[in-house]
């Protein structure tokens, strides 16, 4: 199975042809947004965007091969309702699981590249996403590819209780073998990234870049609002936040993230030709 | 169930206390009275008058022991929501009182130094039955300001990086290092935030997964989300019979489930936070039983099992080379 922008394109341009802004409300053509990269094209807000459209703009046309595409989750605990809800979810998103992994080229370059799709369950780390992650780190460190992860994720699937949790450790694991093998490893923060992904694979990158105001931390805001019984400051836990905090090495908006991906790919020695 | 039982053992250990004390004195009172054959002021009661009372008093109390063994039985059958009010009693053995009992000359070993000293990981340098080890865990604390300083166990970024310093000293001199596991969850603070909680989680967990000496976790308490996790990437994890470990508190757990913190012992029941769901799960690999009742009522035998415990798990852990140790870790994760 390929993807290939133009496709993308073609098939949502039939539907509604407007989008409404989810920050500033405004209505704007659908042309005009995937010509932003699915920004509000008056706020600038970003849109939250499939796997596969992710994959699109990152790699070389028809160079994407999907891996893994039959993991799915376990269900380890029999929780009541979960097998249900999953199939719903599956259906909808014609997804097997939140995490998509896939290699392709950047400017001819071949590398990993692992996303969360915030569409399915939040991007909350399962057993199958965990599972799923892990076979790609190991596959990068296996053919020596340069790692990319997309993480989005609302934290830990409660469905899954304590098998959730343990993905933390095996992904973690990974990473670091993956690193002590001299492997590139860039993690881009999307909105929104937060409990167990922030606190495993997302944060241990070599290069850790984000998109403007994507929410990224390991407590939930209103948590942190419940334990120290007040409101947090405007911005708190944006990208831009942590930017200032020194926790992210550059914040980049979509329509530059494949030229910056180019770059770090040359500077560490990769031979990267725009097509 | 559980709250009840524990508040009419409590009562009778009050009633228990004064009684033995009141038998004590009167013991003493009837062998002085043996010995002097006088009597002092205020004691005008004859010796059979004290011997009377005094066997009153040793079948009052041999009835109130009769009492308390029957209310600790009644603890045999827990569910889930019982020990997870087990595991947070305040007056169960903490790391403090696992250290003084299980190792001998501990050194504290305080501060990440890089920015703060953060005193809900307690750790340092220790023997093991002779053996030099590293010994660190969460640290909840026994009175109510130590509480606070500690925030009831919920450590900062901070505690984390001290953690992993001590660790990477134990892999330096190759020292095992053993840790405890009691938190409610790291710390969901604003400047724990700031501070980069979430990167210090992760690093404690790729750093711990290629340490190259062994490492034995016990969970001793509570042991929530990527706080307990943190401290807890082992090759044996061992947890005590009424501990529990779970991805997060059946409280947050009923809050993100079902938007109401108050339905926890329903969560309690999916979660599988029991030592003994765990065991079967694979994921813990000895289950260390406690005195009925839970560890508080006995914390010298809890502490006599732990030991024995580390001690038969550490030994073969021991023989092998560092790049087994490795691999065992890995192979113990990597199935899950």
């Amino acid at each position: 199975m390929q993807f290939s922008l133009r496709k993308n394109m073609e098939e949502e341009l039939k539907e509604d042809p407007f989008i409404t802004c989810k920050k500033c409300g405004r209505r704007s053509r659908k042309s005009q947004w995937i010509s932003h990269y699915y920004a509000c094209p008056v706020c600038g807000k970003l849109k939250n965007v499939s796997a596969s459209y992710r994959l699109s703009v990152i790699f070389d046309k028809g160079s994407i091969r999907l891996q893994d595409q039959n993991i799915t989750s376990q269900d380890p605990l029999n929780f009541p309702g979960y097998k249900e809800k999953l199939e719903a979810t599956k259906d909808k998103t014609g997804l097997m699981e939140s995490a998509v992994t896939a290699t392709g080229k950047i400017g001819g370059q071949k590398a990993e590249c692992i996303i969360l799709d915030s569409r399915f369950f939040m991007g909350s780390m399962s057993d199958a996403v965990g599972e799923k992650v892990t076979r790609g780190i190991e596959y990068a460190t296996k053919h020596h590819l340069p790692l990319i992860i997309f993480a989005a994720s609302g934290g830990a699937r409660m469905q899954e209780g304590i098998f959730s949790l343990m993905q933390m450790a095996k992904t973690s694991d990974a990473i670091e073998e993956y690193s002590r093998n001299g492997g590139l490893y860039i993690s881009v923060l999307t909105h929104p990234t937060t409990g167990g992904v922030t606190a495993s694979f997302a944060t241990l990158a070599d290069i850790t870049l984000a998109e403007p105001g994507a929410l990224i931390g390991f407590a939930g805001p209103r948590v942190i609002e419940q334990t120290i019984g007040k409101k947090l400051p405007a911005g708190f836990q944006r990208s831009e936040y942590l930017y200032q905090h020194g926790f992210v090495d550059k914040i980049v908006p979509r329509e530059d993230l494949r030229e910056t991906l180019m770059m770090l790919l040359k500077l560490h020695g990769m031979k990267v030709k725009e097509a | 169930m559980i709250r009840n039982i524990l508040e009419q053992a409590d009562k009778v250990d009050a009633k228990l206390a004064v009684l033995s004390k009141s038998a004590k004195k009167h013991t003493i009172m009837l062998t002085r009275k043996a010995l002097t054959s006088e009597s002092k002021d205020g004691e005008n009661a004859s010796s059979e008058d004290i011997s009377a009372l005094l066997e009153k008093e040793r079948e009052e109390i041999l009835h109130l022991q009769g009492l308390k063994k029957d209310l600790l039985e009644q603890c045999r059958d827990l569910t889930p929501a019982d020990r997870v009010v087990l595991a947070r009693l305040s007056n169960r053995p903490h790391i403090t009182d696992f250290i003084d009992a299980l190792f001998t000359d501990f050194f504290e070993q305080k501060g990440d130094h890089l920015y703060d000293e953060d005193p809900s990981i307690f750790g340092g340098i220790a023997l093991f039955h002779g053996i030099p080890v590293t010994v660190l865990g969460h640290r909840k604390g026994s009175t109510v300001e130590e509480n606070m300083a500690c925030r009831f166990g919920m450590p900062c970024p901070e505690g984390y990086r001290k953690a992993m310093r001590l660790m990477g000293q134990a892999e330096k001199f190759g020292r095992p290092i053993i840790t405890f596991i009691d938190t409610p969850g790291a710390y969901p603070g604003m400047e724990a935030e700031e501070h980069g909680q979430g990167e210090a989680i992760a690093r404690s967990l790729a750093f711990m997964s290629h340490l190259s000496v062994p490492v034995i976790a016990v969970v001793t308490g509570e042991g929530n989300s990527g706080g307990a996790l943190a401290l807890s990437v082992c090759n044996r994890m061992l947890m005590l019979e009424n501990a529990v470990y779970s991805v997060l508190s059946p409280e947050g757990f009923a809050s993100i489930l079902w938007k109401d913190s108050s339905r926890h012992e329903e969560a309690c029941e999916l979660m599988k936070l029991t030592a003994a769901d765990l065991y079967e799960n694979g994921i813990v690999d000895e289950v260390i039983p406690e005195p009925r009742g839970g560890a508080q009522t006995d914390p010298v035998s809890v502490y006599r099992s732990i030991e024995d415990a580390i001690a038969r798990h550490l030994t073969p852990l021991m023989k092998m080379s560092p790049k087994e140790i490795t691999a065992d870790r890995h192979k113990k994760f990597r199935k899950l």
